[in-house]
């Protein structure tokens, strides 16, 4: 079979060391590829940044304020890389809640790169914490703030990065050779797939929920009480525009650890992706637009805000969302990829928009993130692409997974 | 079908639900004058009284170890000043249709705070006397920062071990009943503690005895939800620094609505992803059988 691995015959921990040993070594044929040359020195600079910010403080290394405390490393790091990992939830809802059997082949590849997301820009928040070995002080007990947002954040946080562990976990088993550990796994997938589209859904909307009691802080035309619905309405189709975007990519650096079948299936699901895309964004779209009205602002858009705001809602999602559909109507994938790069961007905007830009916009001194920050935002997004690759290149992710698996196929 | 077990485990997460609601519901207390079945102590801040010599920032300082500010030194108003780490409470002078006015800023101590609520480790706390403290559990995380409508809460950027610094309203003082340092210190009586039903009435004697000395409003009666700070003023009080447009709903009020929807999902999201799973399964057998002939 092309591209499926042998598992190894692990009978003892001393097998399992040797193993794992084995495995670490790199597999790349050289050294010095393009990401190499430019993500290491990134990597290695931004360790020494971030073990500076903990021996001096955040003012160090950035640019945050009494005025504006949060600055990308929240609005960013953690509001846009957990929507772009919302593709995880909505993809598991459709391969194994509604069963479509279409988007099976790309599950692991988007379970696994949610997982990561959440690893590395959830743990991104430790560097933006003051304090941050009190972060067990909301999961041990040290006096619960049950009216906190960001408790109920915290909490979904952790147990949805456990929820996706058990979601992604076969293919560790396969990988490893445990097969009855595997099974168990696979068992535990349904379940861990229900529980996490509900811890989804809730902190998904829960992040932009955070930002309900800044209000008179963010501009109106941002602030809603719909935040949290909103958050939620974009995380959907900012999740599956990533899913075609690292496709793209993975499709390039990975594709030969993909068979013929999945490469011919692979143009449908990005065509379908693109109709969901279309769908939700429209949705999002129609309710940004009755906010709008409600919210009566008409005056505003006549004005600097203004027209960044049209810039969001139009140029960066009704425009993609038509593209979308244009793509599907036409059959072009190419035109599917450039609208999912401006959905992003899109979502990139609109969540720095809450957090960053139009927060307080009215301040006579505003935040501009300084490079360091912008240089450790670089270094998580390298590192977890270097794991991402690391698993990629080892797991059955990408590939098909090992014969004997078909054998004991669970449901 | 559904199995038994699996209905159980359905049912136990819903339970599980109903019993986070009565966790997760945040206190909705109405912007009553009593916590804890006490009153709320307060302090009455008279703008028109105030000469802005700031003997209360030189107590402020003396009684929590902050750096003590030179009284003397006038260039300080020339700029309008925020509290700061290093300073709980700052004097502004601004003028206005009245001539030169003096506000005293520090944490307006809510009675129901959004720091407090947006608080996960309970570090903000809203004592039963009135005062907002802050403790040694924080994490450091900066959302009472976001949350807090007058942008009150201070951190400590340029420490390893940073801390948020804030007024505390004197709790170690008030709690052994005495007066917070400031409003002992204040030579003009501009600052008058007391309980806040009192300092309400207080306020509102004053205006209806000198009608025209004062701007015709309370500056911390309602808005926000109400607060343990309340000013009086000659002139209207945007012209002396303070935030109009804040509405009298209290800011944890805003996220009520969110929190309560939480249990409501956590319950019927994985019965209704649960039941379309069952639906979806009999059709793929469905389907399989149909292949297999």
């Amino acid at each position: 079979m092309n591209g499926t691995i042998a598992s190894p015959n692990i009978k003892n921990f001393k097998d399992f060391v040797a193993f794992i040993l084995k495995e670490m070594k790199p597999r790349g044929k050289t050294p010095f590829t393009l990401f190499n040359v430019i993500s290491v020195p990134v990597i290695l600079l931004g360790v020494v940044l971030i073990v500076y910010r903990f021996i001096k403080g955040l003012s160090s290394i950035t640019n945050l304020s009494q005025d504006f405390p949060w600055g990308i490393w929240i609005g960013f790091d953690v509001m846009t890389g957990v929507a772009f990992a919302g593709g995880a939830y909505v993809l598991c809802f459709v391969v194994y809640i509604l069963r479509v059997e279409k988007y099976h082949p790309i599950i692991r590849a988007t379970v696994l790169n949610g997982f990561l997301a959440y690893v590395f820009y959830a743990g991104a928040l430790v560097l933006d914490l003051g304090r941050p070995w009190n972060i067990i002080n909301p999961i041990v007990g040290n006096k619960f703030g049950l009216s906190s947002v960001l408790f109920l954040v915290a909490w979904h946080f952790l147990l949805y990065m456990i929820a996706e562990f058990v979601e992604i976990s076969p293919a560790f088993a396969e990988w490893l050779g445990f097969r009855r550990t595997r099974k168990i796994l696979s068992g535990l997938t349904l379940g861990a797939v229900i529980f996490g589209i509900t811890l989804s859904t809730l902190h998904q909307s829960g992040l932009g929920a955070l930002f309900l009691m800044a209000k008179g802080k963010i501009h109106p035309l941002w602030y809603s009480e719909f935040i949290p619905v909103l958050f939620f309405v974009s995380s959907i189709f900012a999740g599956l525009s990533m899913v075609i975007f690292e496709g793209t990519i993975s499709h390039k650096v990975f594709g030969e650890q993909l068979d013929e079948h999945h490469k011919r299936s692979y143009n449908d699901i990005v065509i379908g992706l693109g109709k969901v895309c279309a769908g939700a964004m429209f949705v999002y779209f129609f309710l940004k637009v009755l906010i709008f009205i409600h919210g009566q602002h008409w005056s505003l858009l006549n004005t600097k805000m203004g027209y960044w705001y049209l810039t969001e809602v139009i140029g960066l999602v009704l425009i993609p969302c038509f593209l979308f559909l244009q793509g599907v109507r036409h059959r072009n994938l190419m035109v599917i990829r450039v609208a999912s790069i401006l959905t992003m961007l899109g979502i990139i905007i609109n969540r720095l928009n809450i957090s960053v830009i139009a927060f307080k916009w009215y301040a006579p001194v505003h935040y501009i993130p300084s490079w360091m920050e912008i240089e450790t935002t670089l270094t998580v997004i390298f590192a977890e692409i270097w794991v991402f690759r690391w698993i990629v290149n080892r797991m059955p992710i990408l590939r098909e997974a090992p014969e004997w698996t078909r054998e004991e196929k669970t449901e | 079908m559904i199995d038994r077990r699996k209905f159980l485990k359905v049912l136990g997460a819903g339970i599980g639900g109903i019993a986070g609601n009565t966790l997760w519901a945040p206190p909705v207390k109405a912007a009553e004058e009593v916590g804890g079945g006490r009153e709320l102590v307060a302090v009455l801040v008279d703008t028109t009284r105030c000469i802005g010599c700031r003997s209360c920032e030189v107590a402020c300082a003396e009684a929590h170890g902050l750096p003590i500010p030179d009284q003397s030194d006038e260039s300080v108003f020339e700029k309008q000043r925020q509290t700061s780490v290093t300073q709980w409470t700052v004097v502004n002078r601004f003028k206005t249709e009245k001539g030169e006015v003096f506000a005293k800023k520090q944490c307006m101590h809510c009675n129901q705070p959004g720091c407090v609520a947006a608080c996960l480790v309970r570090a903000m706390e809203k004592r039963e006397e009135g005062p907002v403290t802050w403790s040694g559990n924080c994490m450091g995380c900066r959302y009472c920062m976001v949350s807090c409508p007058f942008d009150i809460p201070k951190f400590e950027y340029n420490s390893w071990n940073p801390k948020i610094q804030k007024c505390n309203l004197c709790y170690e003082r008030v709690k052994e009943g005495k007066q917070p340092a400031c409003v002992e210190a204040c030579p003009a009586e501009a600052l008058t503690f007391g309980t806040r039903r009192q300092l309400i009435e207080e306020a509102k004697t004053r205006i209806y005895q000198n009608p025209d000395t004062y701007y015709h409003h309370i500056y911390g009666e309602y808005e926000v939800g109400g607060s343990s700070y309340i000013y009086l003023s000659a002139v209207p009080f945007e012209q002396i620094g303070f935030r109009t447009d804040l509405g009298t709903t209290s800011y944890p009020k805003y996220t009520v609505g969110f929190l309560y929807s939480v249990p409501v999902v956590l319950l019927l999201w994985p019965a209704f992803l649960l039941g379309v799973s069952q639906i979806t399964k009999r059709e793929e057998e469905i389907r399989r059988k149909g292949e297999k002939k």
